[in-house]
């Protein structure tokens, strides 16, 4: 498609400590579609919420750097803006949910007055109208007697409450794109499941795009179209959501899959988990970055990168040098190995 | 309408109620500031003190005092500076309370209420000037080094170190005898209550710079912070919209310890001789030549004095504590 909303290519975020540069995001690319739901995938670590940050131009040298890469936004190279331009995409055209909405607010202002701000710092309305504005997209999440619970400060709503709140003040400025980092990993299971309906159903009234960040594939099966899973820094696999979990090309997403609980599953046995831990992202595996974690890793893995590549015979985009000898549907977790 | 007839069980969220008629005014957060402070008795108590001290000694003691050496006196208050004599015209000194001299004399037959209320004027100034050269230096100093890491807040902090290292009595003494002479000062600052109250403020503002970097430290990586960042929010906004107010208890809360030390440090200079010179009153000054003469059983000029000092730094430390606590938008509103 011609028109991406936006465009990541070869995308690299170090951030330098005192051990050494760590390659948070190593070479990430990829595009997002008007109105599309994208989940992004991945463990702790994996380079994940450092790709939202750097979209967001949040990233803060000296400690971190953006070292390559573009990240166009309607064919803007955002890298290439000025602060006071980014801080117009910020929250106007871009806008950006946290995980915690326990501490996403600041606490010593009423919610009203920090919708308002963010309104006021996008559209060109008088305060009233602001308020106005304000108290509509707090109904629009559902928080009952909106107009009054503006004046309201954070600590006398309930977590459920606060992220309706943040995703009121993010969708307040109709942004084309919605990041949302993990946005119900603080809240319990059943409030999880109406914020996120709630989120997906007031970004597809506005036509807002989502790039949907989580470790929950539970979460990503039902909401997102599309998903790209993430490991070490680089995407290792990508493709619309049904064929990736019915036909994983990479063996992470196969591990990933095969350690969710599975409620539609009869015969018991023991939840599998990907062995080992992620790499240490100072000092990367030669080869491929998932190899000693692999069940499948050859000295091929071990001395090659793979490259993400399309993968014949299905829709998917993976990274790995034997997907097409592996058909992963058909081998249990845990079998192999 | 007083305001327990609108709130008749004290608990309610004082005007909050108004948002029940929806296109009402919103209640800002300087309502619910101000509600929380008048529910803080004893802080409003101290808050009346030191506005009383204040009026007292410097609006209605220059209005009431006779000029100097006018005895019988026909106002109020004896001029500090005026020797009370008898009929016969012999000196009153260390005369203990009675009709006519209600806190008695000094050693040299000066009128000690009327030195009490004057001297407030060199302690308070003194304590409430230092106490905003200090709120104003160590909040921008603290809020510069807590925002931008790296070398600007090594070399900020490490200033700030010096100045801490310094001992406070000693350098005070020696820098408040070298600036009578600096000529390109004016001479207003050259010594005073002025000259004490700037050689303070730059004497004490290290450790709430300290304070303020510490907490713009932790704020600047909260996530309301980033989430403020997330929607378009500028460095200037998010320093003054969202870090400061966070950190204005801490602020607050030590710039009134401040006024209260530098109301005692004055104190403790005067004592020792090189305060603001005599025969200006100053409590310190006062509990000085009071301490001398109290063994002698000439008690009362030590006790007014004294009196005096402790009561004013009291009574600011409690309303810091009224402050912090109205500041704090998570405590509920209760009477104290």
């Amino acid at each position: 498609m011609a028109d991406h909303l936006l465009e990541v290519d070869d995308l690299r975020t170090y951030f330098s400590t005192e051990e050494g540069v760590v390659r948070a995001v190593d070479g990430v690319s990829f595009t997002l579609d008007p109105h599309e739901r994208r989940g992004v995938v991945g463990e702790s670590g994996s380079g994940k919420s450092v790709t939202a940050m750097s979209i967001m131009g949040l990233i803060e040298p000296p400690a971190g750097n953006i070292v390559t890469g573009e990240i166009r936004y309607r064919g803007r190279n955002l890298l290439a803006l000025s602060e006071d331009e980014m801080q117009q995409i910020r929250g106007g055209q871009i806008a950006m949910i946290f995980q915690d909405p326990m501490t996403s607010l600041n606490p010593v202002y009423t919610i009203g007055d920090q919708l308002v701000e963010t309104i006021m710092l996008h559209q060109h309305v008088r305060k009233g109208e602001a308020r106005e504005i304000a108290a509509q997209s707090l109904a629009d999440v559902q928080i009952p007697k909106a107009g009054q619970r503006l004046d309201d400060f954070p600590h006398q709503f309930s977590g459920g409450m606060r992220q309706r709140v943040m995703i009121a003040m993010g969708l307040s400025c109709n942004p084309d794109l919605l990041i949302a980092d993990e946005p119900t990993t603080a809240l319990d299971v059943t409030t999880q499941a109406q914020i996120m309906d709630l989120m997906l159903k007031l970004a597809d009234d506005r036509g807002t795009a989502v790039m949907l960040i989580t470790h929950d594939l539970g979460v990503v099966a039902g909401f997102c179209d599309t998903i790209q899973v993430m490991y070490a820094g680089s995407i290792v696999e990508r493709g619309n959501a049904n064929d990736l979990f019915h036909d994983p090309q990479h063996p992470y997403t196969w591990g990933l899959l095969g350690s969710m609980t599975r409620l539609d599953e009869t015969d018991k046995h023991r939840l599998n988990s990907v062995r080992g831990a992620p790499p240490s992202l100072i000092d990367l595996p030669r080869g491929c970055r998932f190899s000693p974690r692999c069940d499948f890793a050859t000295d091929l893995c071990r001395q090659q990168l793979p490259l993400l590549r399309p993968i014949p015979g299905t829709v998917q985009e993976a990274a790995c040098h034997y997907s097409e000898e592996l058909d992963l549907k058909s081998i249990a977790v845990g079998a192999a190995g | 309408m007083t305001d327990r007839d609108r709130d008749p069980d004290g608990v309610g969220l004082g005007g909050i109620d108004a948002a029940e008629g929806i296109s009402d005014e919103p209640v800002t957060q300087w309502d619910l500031f101000f509600t929380r402070l008048r529910r803080h008795r004893l802080a409003m108590l101290s808050a009346a003190f030191l506005l009383f001290m204040v009026l007292l000694s410097f609006v209605v003691a220059p209005l009431v005092t006779c000029e100097k050496n006018v005895d019988p006196c026909d106002k109020v208050f004896y001029h500090p500076e005026t020797q009370r004599r008898d009929a016969t015209g012999r000196l009153l000194v260390n005369i203990g309370p009675r009709d006519g001299i209600v806190l008695g004399t000094d050693e040299v037959a000066h009128d000690v209420l009327s030195r009490v209320v004057h001297g407030g004027r060199a302690s308070l100034l003194v304590g409430l000037v230092t106490g905003f050269i200090v709120a104003l230096f160590g909040t921008v100093v603290g809020s510069i080094a807590g925002f931008y890491p790296g070398p600007v807040d090594q070399a900020l902090m490490r200033f700030t170190d010096l100045v801490l290292g310094l001992p406070l009595l000693p350098v005070a003494i020696v820098v408040g005898r070298v600036i009578q002479d600096l000529p390109f000062l004016p001479p207003w600052m050259r010594g005073g209550p002025w000259g004490i109250a700037f050689l303070f403020g730059f004497l004490l503002w290290g450790t709430l710079a300290r304070i303020v970097r510490a907490e713009f430290l932790s704020l600047r990586e909260k996530e309301f912070v980033e989430a403020a960042r997330a929607s378009g929010a500028s460095d200037r906004r998010i320093v003054f919209r969202h870090i400061l107010p966070n950190a204005m208890s801490p602020i607050i809360v030590q710039t009134t310890l401040i006024v209260g030390t530098a109301v005692i440090l004055e104190a403790a200079l005067s004592f020792l001789g090189f305060g603001v010179p005599p025969p200006t009153p100053t409590w310190g000054g006062m509990a000085q030549s009071g301490a001398g003469i109290a063994a002698r059983g000439f008690w009362w000029e030590l006790v007014g004095a004294g009196l005096a000092l402790v009561l004013t730094v009291l009574s600011v430390n409690f309303i810091g504590d009224g402050l912090r606590d109205a500041l704090d938008p998570t405590q509920t509103i209760e009477r104290k």
